[in-house]
């Protein structure tokens, strides 16, 4: 448990140690711009991969949802009393109607996995962090329970572990008194790459039809890549410049 | 006015003081013991939740760390602004300082997560975080104040506590402009996304930090029997109403800032007509009686020369100060955020409702434990050290 784990967030670390180790002179008189332009290298790398989800909302019923969200808790072994305020949820089911509309949609609503993340941004120990292929995650190791990012987080993503835990999951360690959020099933991508399926995608997706898909961004030629340069999809919040990896379609 | 103040621990061996001293400790105890209890059991013995993060605790903390940077202000009044009159208050008000920082980080940190990793924050950081900024700041404010108090306490060494308080004077407006920026950078958040939080903070903290310095300065002159001359406290007086009136100036342009433009609508009829108890403490608290009522009786004639006037003022700005940081803390996060502009959203986590929270006792034992320790610091400091001067009312015939 704990070398899977070390394995996941090692690899961020290694990656700018080694990028960073060659220009470690410079760095010593300029550290904060060469980390800049060491994460923009790496960021702009065409053979790296950004995981994103687009999610159909037309294709997801209300039922659809709700199998996304037992899917995830199952998966990564957490559960949210109905009413609980304290209780963790990694991925919601959002319910939207026009104003003066009894017409409903519903959507998923997990972390997503921003380019620009300012959960990131704030965390004091960066135990909050972008691995190089945009999956955003918490350190549970250096993770001190600030929760700024929590106040930072424009989509109400992450959840504070408000009392002990029993039963955990050998893939999600999760402790009390630490911060949490969707990790875009980080095991899966790890394990399967490009043909990962995250578990809510897994709980909806049928032959031929994919509500939620899981791909890699940066590749034009992948299957996300291209649905979304034919059909487009919507960043929630896009007005922020936070460039989310999840993108939305039928809002 | 005298060339050189003279200073002396205050001498009371009295059971009042004591008295005081163990009730502080007392309540600091079981402030800690509070913060043991949130620990072992974990967050949810609090009223803060996934919707409300920062809670009563924050107050507190925020409180005293904006107070802390603003009771060093008749120190840099007497240092880097020449004012010689204020001189005999600056090592007072130097010790003050660290003592209300102290108090506030202590708040802090007991509320974490994870209080146990302290260690991690002070070796690991982020320096894109203003938390990370602020860990910076506020343990260089305790050692430049310290060295400070040094400069002016050594005689031979007087000279160098002129440079020592400006440096101390620009790091305090900084470490202000970080704990404001704390709230004023997150851009997501209708309530706050505004660069006016920093310096509204700073001069909250002018207000904040001098009704807490001539709280404190009464009660030790009261406890060693010692007076304070009248233009002294008139000085403090209409200093207090300056900047009281600097708050509210900064309230209102807030405000009107974010009543301008109609995406903030929601936000300014949530703290301003219909967001019930924030809307109560903004109005009657923070406005009526934090705002008005102090300085109607910091300017009223009647009561120019009236200690208890002063008093009371100073009282009342540090009640509306509770109420101003619970509105921005705890309002600015009972609103929900606005993920799906222009839709009518509802989830099982709280999205599109207004988040409710009632603060536990936990979290009040933890608040008033910081902020006796802070107390506790600086009467200790005031009885051990010469801080205090002698006599002020001998000092100004």
């Amino acid at each position: 448990m704990a070398t899977e784990l070390d394995d996941i967030e090692l690899r961020p670390a290694r990656r700018r140690f080694l990028l960073g180790a060659s220009a470690l002179a410079a760095a010593t008189i300029a550290p904060g711009l060469l980390l800049y332009q060491v994460g923009q290298a790496s960021e702009s790398d065409a053979k790296t991969p950004r995981w994103g989800l687009l999610i159909d909302t037309n294709a997801l019923s209300e039922a659809d949802v709700d199998a996304c969200v037992e899917a995830c808790q199952r998966e990564h072994g957490w559960h949210s009393e109905a009413g609980s305020k304290t209780d963790a949820q990694w991925i919601r089911k959002v319910g939207l109607s026009e104003p003066g509309s009894d017409q409903q949609r519903f959507l998923p609503m997990m972390c997503q996995h921003c380019a620009e993340p300012p959960c990131v941004a704030v965390c004091p120990t960066g135990a909050s962090f972008k691995r190089a292929d945009g999956i955003v995650l918490v350190n549970k190791h250096t993770c001190i329970g600030c929760r700024y990012c929590m106040m930072a987080c424009p989509y109400k993503a992450r959840s504070f572990i408000h009392e002990a835990l029993h039963d955990q999951l050998p893939v999600a360690p999760r402790g009390k008194g630490t911060v949490e959020s969707c990790t875009l099933c980080v095991h899966r991508v790890d394990r399967d790459g490009a043909n990962a399926v995250p578990a809510c995608a897994e709980a909806v997706n049928r032959a031929g039809r994919k509500p939620i898909l899981f791909g890699d961004l940066n590749d034009p030629d992948s299957e996300i890549s291209q649905r979304l340069q034919r059909l487009g999809g919507t960043r929630l919040r896009a007005d922020l410049g936070v460039d989310p990896g999840v993108r939305y379609q039928g809002l | 006015m005298s060339a050189i103040p003279q200073y002396a621990e205050i001498k009371t061996s009295t059971s009042r003081y004591w008295g005081l001293l163990l009730l502080l400790a007392l309540v600091a105890a079981i402030g800690v013991g509070a913060a043991h209890h949130m620990e072992l059991e974990g967050h949810h013995v609090t009223g803060m939740d996934n919707q409300v993060v920062w809670g009563l605790p924050h107050v507190f903390a925020i409180f005293l760390i904006v107070a802390a940077s603003g009771a060093l202000n008749l120190a840099s009044l007497a240092s880097v602004f020449d004012k010689a009159e204020y001189k005999p208050l600056a090592r007072f008000s130097a010790v003050l300082s660290i003592a209300l920082l102290v108090g506030g980080l202590a708040i802090l940190l007991l509320d974490l997560g994870r209080p146990d990793r302290l260690i991690i924050a002070i070796t690991h950081y982020n320096f894109q975080s203003i938390f990370a900024w602020n860990i910076i700041l506020y343990s260089g404010f305790i050692v430049i104040v310290l060295a400070y108090l040094w400069l002016m306490m050594e005689r031979r060494l007087q000279r160098w506590s002129r440079p020592a308080g400006f440096v101390a004077f620009t790091w305090r407006l900084v470490l202000t402009t970080g704990t404001g920026s704390i709230f004023g950078f997150l851009v997501a958040r209708e309530a706050y996304d505004s660069a006016l939080l920093a310096p509204m903070f700073i001069v909250m903290s002018f207000a904040f930090g001098l009704a807490v310095f001539i709280l404190l300065l009464l009660l030790c002159f009261h406890l060693d029997d010692r007076k304070l001359d009248a233009s002294q406290l008139l000085r403090l007086r209409k200093l207090l109403g300056l900047f009281v009136a600097g708050v509210l100036y900064f309230v209102i342009v807030f405000h009107l800032t974010k009543l301008y433009g109609s995406q903030n609508h929601a936000f300014e009829r949530f703290i301003l007509l219909d967001g019930g108890v924030y809307t109560a403490l903004f109005w009657l608290v923070q406005i009526g009686l934090g705002s008005l009522l102090p300085l109607l009786l910091v300017y009223a004639p009647r009561c120019q020369g009236s200690v208890s006037s002063l008093v009371l003022a100073s009282v009342l700005v540090i009640v509306g100060a509770f109420a101003q940081l619970y509105v921005i803390i705890i309002g600015g996060q009972a609103l929900p955020l606005n993920i799906f502009p222009g839709y009518q959203v509802e989830s099982s986590f709280f999205d599109g409702t207004i988040n409710a929270y009632a603060p536990s006792l936990w979290e009040l034992l933890l608040g008033l434990g910081g902020v006796t320790s802070a107390m506790l610091i600086a009467l200790l400091g005031v009885r051990v050290l010469p801080i205090l001067p002698l006599d002020l009312a001998r000092e100004n015939p």
